[in-house]
């Protein structure tokens, strides 16, 4: 019996070794998506000239003094910018600490629930799903949160962990559904989410009719106001911020040690990449998705427990208002990565809080906020147009990522 | 036509694939293009279709300097190629494909089936083949796609063709057909390149022999050359072709298969009825034409499908109906057959790949906690022991070659306590110095007494690795024959016929058959009523 006979290890001719896997990470992902939101504000920049009134009046003589149009253009991208940045980040004009870092207050207040909810879509994006449907699975996790908040009459703290843990199992229930039926019957978890979509808002729609839900002696669909002892304490003495940020950071931070260091997010990671492969080698594929999905359901959870239980304390039709579909966008942007994420969310956050602001001073229309997201998002899906754009060397990543979930 | 390359140089950064290559190619002739895996073969051919740019040298046809700047330059320069995957689309039929970016029109500017189809049949004939101009090209079998490649080559008038490992995915018999072809075209004067790794098919064809290696050629070499002095040109030193195996008793019955049936959800019957026993300390060859129903049979026994009726035995336990997880944890390791599909996950690092049937247990992973720590340390481990080529353990699995990727598998498999080693296809599409490695390490498995269960569709492996040789045809085992039982009667046997049969047909056709050690042609005309399914 010969023992092989083994030369020396060759160089091999692999030009891409273990050393720069960090380089490599932000030149394939964190770069493209700086430079698309780049892109994106500059043409959200012409969007915000053309529209502008005087810049118009001005283009009406420009070629007597093109000047006049320049500076008007100028002046209608920066206020604008301006106001967004001011309404996003700080306001140093304010007189008071509330307003000079109130907006920043609000920035995190609105990527609360776009955190968690992307959460929601990375976790099943990285096992190769496709979740279109947090936006039910925020509104049922609202309205059991909402149900234990109004209805019962506990102790404090109780009455609160009671409250989330109703959200959290709401969301995890209604997301366990598509999960149960792909591992089940092979139902494309696209179109069954979608569809979960519709009863969750006219569900909600429903309940808010019925005596269950409706606050006494109101005929629109409103449910009577959380009890003190179930809403989330702020975190600053002004602003409506509150405790529902931390929450997501923490189940940000649970996401990321799930997927990269538990054997869940093994089992996960390998289902995403090669559903054959994991089987061959002893996974459960349809255990998988069903653990994806629940996952899914639960961080969906958190962010209709920081709507109803944080900012709203009140259940209504619109308790999640889109949330979901940010949502979508958000993971995609954060690439599936739950660090990506928080970081998406926070940009989306102050997109949104910076809008307000925006339109409120310089009239820009909020839409050019939604045009702004659109396009990032645009931009990403598109990565040989930045590289082109900045001369970037191809790296080829990101189309197969953002377009890996449809094939299930 | 005759092609000329010069001082071919081809970098990618501080890699270099190509290294000075000179090579000549003259009309009429065979000229084979030998080397390992990754050794820059592919990539010659790539800069000499215009698919890659040269750093340096230049490319000369019938003395002339040419520069091409993509296929299409080289194709209208005369030179066809046939990739190893190939480029067609499986909803066209053959005439289809074959006017694919050349179609003939007819007044009004409608497409020319009659005239493409006409093209195709008469393109065919001329080289000695039959090709069917309105089948469907995804209804048709591998080697019959692997025809309407070299078609489309031909119709486009190419003179120098470029066959890209064609024989990496035929069987044994449609490698004797296409090795027919070849002959018959260079007969008419087309020039062929063969790139390939297979000895024996380079003996059996070529004219002429060029090696290569990392990047250099090494040398040239005539077809009669011994098999020995190519692989030792080819790999750098001195392999041994045989398999080094002592005799040995075997155990008692490990693992045992009885009266297995599968039928499938389509109505295909692709088990009818399998018997078989394997030993402890003893190598079970399964050998049979691809589609007999191996590939079923080892995914029954994993627990991949559950099998209609029948039972199949480990250890005196019962494994059907069990979860892959259960049968893996009774102490069945299995190789898979498609290594890139079923064996790794490409974007995972060979770490990763390294643990993907472990991580759940100790000492990989503990309840929730999966601990990289641990499964670094085990990749540093099996990397050095199977000599796994990598950049390192955090590279992916889809960067490594297929002989590599191969070893990450088996490394992976054979890092626990087996009772059973399943391996389908151990050394497909490996180079020499893979498949040596490969077989001593399978060998050394049955050593230790683990029960082993191989299956190939390659005779000379069956031959060299087996105990026993079990003969698989349409779902069923034909017949169990030690190991020194001739290739002519193997072949029958795969074609169908009992061993009995095959015996005494051999017997008295001994006359006829030369002693080339071919498989027979008898061989060849069974399998096209084999069930189909395993060839996915």
């Amino acid at each position: 019996m010969s023992a092989p006979v083994v030369e020396k290890p060759a160089p091999t001719p692999q030009p891409d070794p273990a050393r720069p896997r960090a380089t490599s990470f932000w030149r394939s992902t964190v770069l493209p998506s700086l430079l698309s939101v780049v892109m994106a504000l500059v043409v959200g920049a012409v969007l915000i000239a053309v529209s502008d009134d005087d810049v118009r009046a001005a283009a009406q003589y420009f070629f007597q003094r093109p000047s006049d149009t320049l500076v008007a253009v100028w002046q209608s991208v920066t206020q604008a910018y301006g106001a967004l940045f001011r309404g996003s980040i700080v306001n140093l004009s304010a007189d008071s600490v509330a307003g000079v870092l109130g907006p920043l207050a609000n920035t995190l207040l609105f990527a609360t629930p776009l955190i968690a909810g992307g959460l929601a879509v990375a976790i099943p994006f990285r096992a190769g799903m496709f979740n279109i449907g947090t936006e039910g699975q925020i509104t049922v996790a609202a309205v059991f949160a909402a149900y234990v908040g109004f209805a019962f009459d506990l102790p404090p703290v109780v009455h609160l962990l009671a409250a989330v843990l109703a959200g959290l199992v709401g969301g995890a229930l209604w997301g366990s559904i598509p999960g149960v039926l792909k591992a089940t019957t092979g139902a494309h978890e696209v179109i069954t989410t979608i569809m979960l979509n519709y009863v969750a808002r006219f569900g909600i729609l429903f309940a808010l009719g019925t005596t269950y839900f409706q606050r006494e002696g109101r005929a629109d669909p409103i449910s009577p106001p959380i009890a003190d002892t179930a809403a989330l304490p702020a975190l600053l003495p002004f602003g409506r911020l509150n405790w529902a940020f931390v929450i997501a950071l923490a189940a940000a931070a649970l996401a990321w040690w799930l997927i990269n260091r538990s054997t869940v997010g093994f089992r996960l990671r390998a289902v995403g990449a090669n559903p054959e492969a994991a089987r061959t080698a002893g996974m459960s594929v349809p255990r998988t998705y069903i653990t994806a999905m629940v996952l899914a359901g639960t961080f969906a959870g958190v962010a209709g427990v920081s709507q109803v239980l944080g900012s709203e304390k009140v259940l209504t039709t619109g308790i999640s208002a889109g949330l979901g579909f940010d949502a979508i966008t958000v993971a995609l942007l954060g690439r599936a990565n739950p660090l990506g994420v928080v970081a998406a969310g926070l940009l989306f956050g102050g997109l949104k809080a910076g809008g307000l602001t925006m339109q409120a001073t310089t009239g820009t229309s909020l839409d050019i906020v939604v045009v702004l997201q659109a396009l990032i998002v645009l931009f990403i899906a598109a990565p040989a147009l930045i590289s082109a754009v900045f001369r970037l060397k191809s790296t080829g990543a990101g189309v197969g990522q953002l377009s890996k979930g449809w094939n299930g | 036509m005759k092609l000329e390359l010069q001082g071919i140089t081809k970098r990618f950064g501080s890699f270099t694939a190509n290294d000075g290559i000179d090579l000549v190619v003259e009309p009429g002739e065979i000229h084979a293009l030998l080397g390992e895996n990754g050794a820059g073969k592919s990539t010659l051919m790539n800069v000499l279709f215009g698919l890659l740019r040269a750093d340096e040298g230049r490319v000369l046809v019938d003395g002339e300097p040419v520069a091409f700047t993509g296929p299409r330059d080289a194709m209208t320069a005369g030179i066809g190629m046939v990739h190893q995957h190939f480029m067609l689309v499986p909803v066209f039929t053959v005439a289809e494909n074959v006017v694919l970016g050349d179609e003939p029109v007819k007044g009004g500017g409608f497409l020319d089936r009659a005239g493409a189809a006409e093209r195709v049949r008469e393109t065919a004939a001329r080289f000695g083949f039959h090709l069917d101009p309105d089948a469907l090209v995804g209804d048709l079998p591998v080697g019959v796609q692997q025809r309407v490649e070299i078609v489309k080559a031909l119709v486009r008038d190419a003179e120098v063709l470029i066959l890209d490992e064609p024989t990496a995915v035929l069987t044994p018999q449609e490698t004797d057909e296409l090795l027919t072809i070849m002959r018959e075209l260079a007969d008419s004067g087309k020039a062929i390149v063969f790139i390939t790794h297979k000895l024996r098919e380079v003996k059996a064809v070529a004219d002429r022999i060029t090696v290569i290696r990392r990047g250099k050629v090494v040398g040239t070499a005539e077809p009669t050359a011994s098999a020995t002095e190519l692989a030792s040109l080819m790999v750098g030193r001195a392999v041994d072709l045989t398999v080094d195996k002592q005799d040995q008793e075997p155990g008692e019955v490990r693992f045992s298969v009885r009266g297995l049936t599968l039928v499938e959800d389509s109505g295909v019957t692709s088990l009818a009825g399998v018997d078989l026993d394997v030993r402890s300390g003893e190598i079970v060859a399964l050998a049979g034409v691809q589609g007999n129903g191996q590939t079923e049979l080892t995914e029954v026994v994993l627990g991949l499908h559950r099998p209609t009726t029948g039972s199949v035995m480990l250890d005196g336990q019962e494994l059907g109906g069990r979860t892959v997880r259960q049968v893996l944890d009774a102490g069945v390791g299995f190789v898979p057959e498609d290594r890139s599909t079923d064996g790794v996950i490409g974007s995972f690092t060979v770490a990763e790949n390294l643990v993907l049937d472990l991580f759940h247990g100790s000492p990989y992973g503990s309840g929730l906690a999966y601990r990289p720590t641990a499964v670094a340390e085990n990749a540093q481990h099996r990397i050095e022991e199977f000599d796994i080529r990598a950049g390192g353990p955090e590279s992916t699995a889809g960067s490594l070659s297929g002989g590599n990727q191969q070893k990450v598998v088996l490394a992976r498999e054979l890092s626990r306590p087996l009772r059973l080693l399943i391996a389908s296809q151990p050394t497909r599409g490996l180079d020499v110095g893979s498949i040596e490695f490969v077989h001593s390490r399978i060998v050394r498995e049955r050593d230790n007494g683990t029960a082993v269960l191989i299956v190939s569709t390659e005779l000379d492996e069956v031959v060299a690795l087996a105990d026993r040789i079990a003969v698989m045809y349409a779902g069923r085992i034909v017949g169990v024959v030690p190991s020194d039982t001739p290739r002519e009667v193997l072949g029958l046997m795969m074609a169908g016929m009992s061993a009995e049969e095959a015996t005494q047909a051999h017997r008295s056709e001994t006359g006829h058959l030369s002693a080339s050690g071919e498989v027979p042609p008898g061989a060849g005309s069974g399998p096209d009523v084999a069930p189909s399914g395993g060839d996915r």
